[in-house]
């Protein structure tokens, strides 16, 4: 559809008329289901794909007779010299430089400190300083630092690798064509299915953890820069020209330069990444945090994980501050003539500290390091806490549970199971079809087809009946609170600030009080998701509400409208598009989350992934991620294509 | 920052190199897994080798992939191979070669259907199966309907826990649960309900120090119950029987140990712990709170007899 031009009624209703035929398919297939033969039921046996096999082929190939091991471990190992030295300065482990002792405690607290002053004042001082006195008052100073220095090694690398693809890219279109999909297969793969090709090709350790890190990192890095290349304006590159500078001094010097907040935005989701994957890279070796809070859960010490996975909370929100806030400075300019001290106030404040508390660590050596014997817990009190939660509500949802596993969740699932496989192949598309034309209905029968030749149908019938539930039990708790919060500005904040917190705090913690709430079942795993679910449901309603023109609020005041007409009628409609986001980010939550629920019980998708990991089933465990992940693109492309068409029809972008 | 640290960096302390001259300074590198006993274990021979003078590195790894590890020599060794949970990655292991078996511990290792102490209240017969499947509608829960319900080990386990209610024909329905996290928080709700619980565990477990309990008495183990229907109960049908209540626990070393470093090899060959000590060992981390590596310590000190002579 050409910009401009008044949108042409006559396409529409024509393919009007054919989304409905193929809806009317879908539900003949379903009806007819008891007497049509069983080719319309399941794909026939000799028809599916061996793609595990043939994954698994290539993979030998690559490892054995391309010799691709050795490049691997190769770049394994120059990581492994990376992660040697941070964790010698970090928590001394006994490689180069040697030191006698890390790094006290306390010089690293003050050095946060400095850190977050000089970069936005006291507040953010206090906040990052303050967070590194908490790690060491609760003794988990060596595992804090143990992850610190696997990300400190990864978070550089997936900057650089993503900035040098992002310029690829940029530079050309033909490998942006191939990057993109790419790209977007990687971002909704679920991490344990790229975990097992790296423990084939790099094995197992803080090497494995680091390099999954990275590869999960990557993608956004390489999306902002490519982003932030593109939107350079020629003006910039007109004037170096005109200096007569090269393309790569372009590059160095005006393009990268001028595309530096989205470059740093992304150098914030890399960050933001890294501590996501804290918990889960440590089934793979990665040390510290993460793989402290999976023993202490497999002990049941819920005090003691929760207090963990504070740390981890606290630390991406003073990573994501920091980040945020040196994204957002500008370069401070002084008078000629300033004496460099003067200059550098704050480096020579920080070098003082650094040496006086060196110093003092030397003498005192709880300023070196507060021993797990010395630090003060809050364990006790937390599963107090947690205790006499789960007694209160235990026996509301003693009597939920029953209710929803038999006339809700058995049902549903079920109706899932026993629908046609060629039913919601036709249903799919009717929907496509309507929503983008043909094209999208292409698109996304063809993710669908893929799912049912790799064999897995039930298995990913089951994932999309747990996913679907979870998503309106998120919608239905989620969208009234976003609309509420989104009635004031402090209200929002705090609104804001609870959904960082939910999604930085490890998941895994949230899968033992939902099997003691609501056992090994299906309720236990849709609890734990609909905590994820609801997340970007509730920050996008937020967002979008609080994003709609002030103009046109007032607009509707004068014309008399009260408050509930406003919101149903103005402020809802305008939201939409921006909410419909939150809903597509909802989807792929809940997908990540139905995966990792397969450590409460569950028998989907996630639960074959799993074995898929501990046999290390390459091939299988691809396969099994791009079911997952072609769910995931297919309501990604949906959601994506209908906001867009509604906010080109309401004027906004 | 970058150079002040390396300034401070005075000689490191000489480390005791007494025995080894000949051996490589490689570390070597020693998988924990996600259970106690396992992780201290680990720590309590690692601090052995220190002692030796050899350098040592902890990994913590998934314990059924950790044998994929050991044979590319991407770990040296594995202190807990257990028969049942992890005899058939073991073997399949050794038949592509790379690894090889390094003694058995004495400790045996029992794994089977388990339930904590207050369960007898509610069904008296116990422990035999018999008796459990009298009272299977006491163990219902709404995903099983009338049937009891028994929850299993994570699938990839590989326990024949449904082959076995179908053999012995009993009223119960497997759910799988997928981890042992999750195992644990069914029987903690179950204390604070006061309801019955019936659950697969294994033996040495912190989990009997927190809650006491038995192991269900099924038709005695007999060699080729799971391959011959002929034998036990059900002439018709394999698995009509308990899991052996003497199961192995083996070490297992990569095969280049003992060419790299000859003298570990041989302390692993001699290493041997029992139940009690292997119990001792979780109680320091589980109930007494302390981290695995001091655990270790206070271990070693404890029991310089036992271990001394596998040095020498």
């Amino acid at each position: 559809m050409g910009a401009g031009s008044p949108p042409s009624i006559s396409p529409g209703e024509e393919s009007h008329k054919l989304w409905w035929w193929i809806a009317l398919a879908a539900i003949v297939l379903a009806v007819l289901k008891p007497v049509a033969p069983d080719w319309l039921v399941r794909p026939p046996v000799w028809l599916v794909w061996p793609l595990a096999d043939w994954i698994n082929a290539v993979f030998t190939f690559m490892r054995d007779d391309l010799g691709l091991m050795h490049v691997t471990r190769a770049f394994a190992d120059g990581v492994q010299w990376l992660l040697d030295v941070t964790a010698n300065l970090l928590y001394g482990k006994r490689r180069w430089p040697r030191l006698e002792d890390p790094i006290p405690w306390t010089v690293i607290a003050a050095t946060a400190f400095m850190v977050g002053y000089a970069l936005r004042g006291w507040a953010l001082g206090i906040l990052s300083g303050g967070t590194f006195i908490w790690v060491a008052l609760l003794g988990q100073w060596k595992w804090a630092m143990e992850t610190l220095s696997v990300i400190i090694v990864a978070a550089p690398i997936a900057v650089l690798f993503g900035l040098v693809l992002g310029v690829l890219a940029w530079r050309s279109s033909r490998f942006e064509l191939v990057l993109d999909p790419v790209l977007n297969l990687t971002q909704s793969l679920p991490h344990f299915a790229y975990m097992i090709p790296v423990v084939v090709f790099i094995g197992v350790g803080p090497k494995a953890g680091a390099i999954v890190t990275i590869i999960f990192a990557m993608p956004p890095m390489i999306r902002m820069s490519l982003l932030g290349l593109k939107k350079v304006s020629p003006e910039i590159i007109e004037s170096g020209q005109m200096c007569g500078a090269t393309s790569w001094q372009l590059l160095r010097y005006a393009r990268i330069p001028s595309a530096r907040n989205d470059i740093l935005v992304g150098v914030n989701q890399v960050i933001m990444q890294s501590l996501a994957m804290v918990v889960l890279a440590s089934f793979i070796g990665m040390p510290g945090l993460g793989q402290k809070l999976l023993q202490l859960l497999q002990a049941l010490k819920m005090g003691r994980s929760v207090e963990i996975g504070i740390t981890i909370v606290l630390l991406a929100v003073v990573l994501d501050r920091c980040s945020k806030a040196w994204a957002e400075r500008q370069p401070e300019h002084f008078e000629k003539g300033t004496p460099w001290h003067q200059r550098n106030k704050l480096l020579l404040v920080w070098a003082v500290l650094v040496v006086g508390l060196w110093t003092l660590a030397e003498f005192w050596p709880l300023a070196q390091e507060i021993k797990r014997t010395q630090a003060f817990t809050i364990s006790k009190q937390l599963d107090v806490i947690l205790d006499g939660f789960i007694r209160l509500v235990d026996p509301v949802t003693l009597a939920i549970r029953a209710f929803l596993i038999r006339d809700v969740l058995i049902p549903m699932r079920d109706a899932y199971l026993w629908l046609p496989f060629t039913a919601v192949l036709a249903f799919v598309a009717a929907v496509g079809w309507r929503i983008g034309g043909r094209r999208s209905a292409l698109t996304v029968s063809a993710f669908v087809l893929f799912i049912a030749m790799s064999g897995w149908w039930d298995r990913a019938m089951i994932t999309a009946y747990m996913v679907s539930f979870a998503v309106l039990l998120a919608a239905l708790v989620g969208l009234p609170l976003g609309i509420w919060a989104a009635g004031n500005e402090r209200r929002a904040k705090v609104g804001l600030l609870i959904c960082d917190t939910a999604q930085t705090f490890p998941s895994f913690i949230y899968l033992i009080p939902v099997v003691m709430l609501f056992g090994v079942n299906d309720v236990a795993a849709i609890g734990a998701v609909v905590v994820f679910a609801m997340v970007p449901l509730a920050r996008y309603t937020i967002e979008g509400l609080r994003g709609v023109p002030e103009t046109l609020i007032e607009a509707a005041d004068m014309s008399g409208a009260n408050k509930r007409q406003t919101l149903w009628k103005v402020r809802l409609p305008m939201a939409l598009p921006t909410m419909m986001v939150g809903i597509n980010q909802s989807i792929m939550f809940s997908l990540f989350m139905v995966i990792i629920a397969a450590f409460i019980g569950t028998q989907d998708l996630g639960q074959e992934m799993q074995r898929a990991l501990s046999s290390t089933d390459v091939g299988k465990g691809l396969v099994l991620g791009m079911c997952v992940a072609f769910m995931g693109l297919a309501a990604d492309h949906l959601a994506m294509r209908w906001a867009a068409d509604k906010r080109r029809a309401l004027g906004i972008d | 920052m970058k150079i002040k640290p390396m300034l401070l960096a005075a000689a490191m302390t000489a480390s005791p190199m007494a025995v080894l001259a000949m051996e490589s300074s490689d570390p070597i590198i020693i998988p924990t897994h996600n259970w106690s006993s396992q992780i201290v274990m680990s720590h309590v021979v690692g601090q052995i080798y220190e002692s030796m003078g050899y350098n040592v590195e902890f990994v913590s790894t998934d314990s059924q992939a950790v044998y994929e590890s050991v044979r590319l020599g991407d770990v040296t060794l594995e202190l807990e191979v257990w028969e049942g949970a992890f005899g058939v990655s073991f073997n399949e292991a050794l038949e592509k070669g790379g690894i090889e078996d390094a003694g058995d511990h004495n400790a045996v290792t029992r794994e089977d259907w388990w339930y904590p102490m207050w369960t007898k209240e509610h069904c008296p017969g116990l422990p035999s199966w018999e008796a459990l499947n009298a009272c299977a509608e006491k163990f219902a829960t709404p995903e099983t309907g009338d049937k009891g319900r028994f929850l299993g080990g994570p699938v990839d386990w590989l326990k024949h826990d449904a082959e076995r209610v179908a053999a012995l024909g009993m009223n119960f329905t497997v759910v799988n649960a997928g981890s042992a996290s999750a195992l644990w928080a069914e029987v903690a709700a179950a204390e604070k309900r006061n309801a019955p619980v019936v659950i697969f565990n294994w033996t040495p477990n912190f989990v009997e120090a927190v809650w006491p309990g038995e192991f269900v008495e099924f038709p005695t183990y007999f060699e080729g119950c799971k391959d011959d229907p002929s034998g036990g109960p059900n002439p018709d049908a394999t698995h009509d029987c308990g899991n052996p209540p003497n199961g192995y626990l083996k070490k297992a070393a990569w095969s280049g140990m003992a060419e790299k470093w000859p003298k570990a090899r041989e302390v692993l060959g001699k290493i041997d712990f029992t139940n009690p000590q292997i119990a001792e060992m979780a109680k320091l981390v589980d109930v007494d709170e302390l981290e695995p590596e001091d655990a270790a310590t206070a271990w070693l000190e404890a029991n310089a007899d036992t271990w001394k002579p596998w040095t020498e």
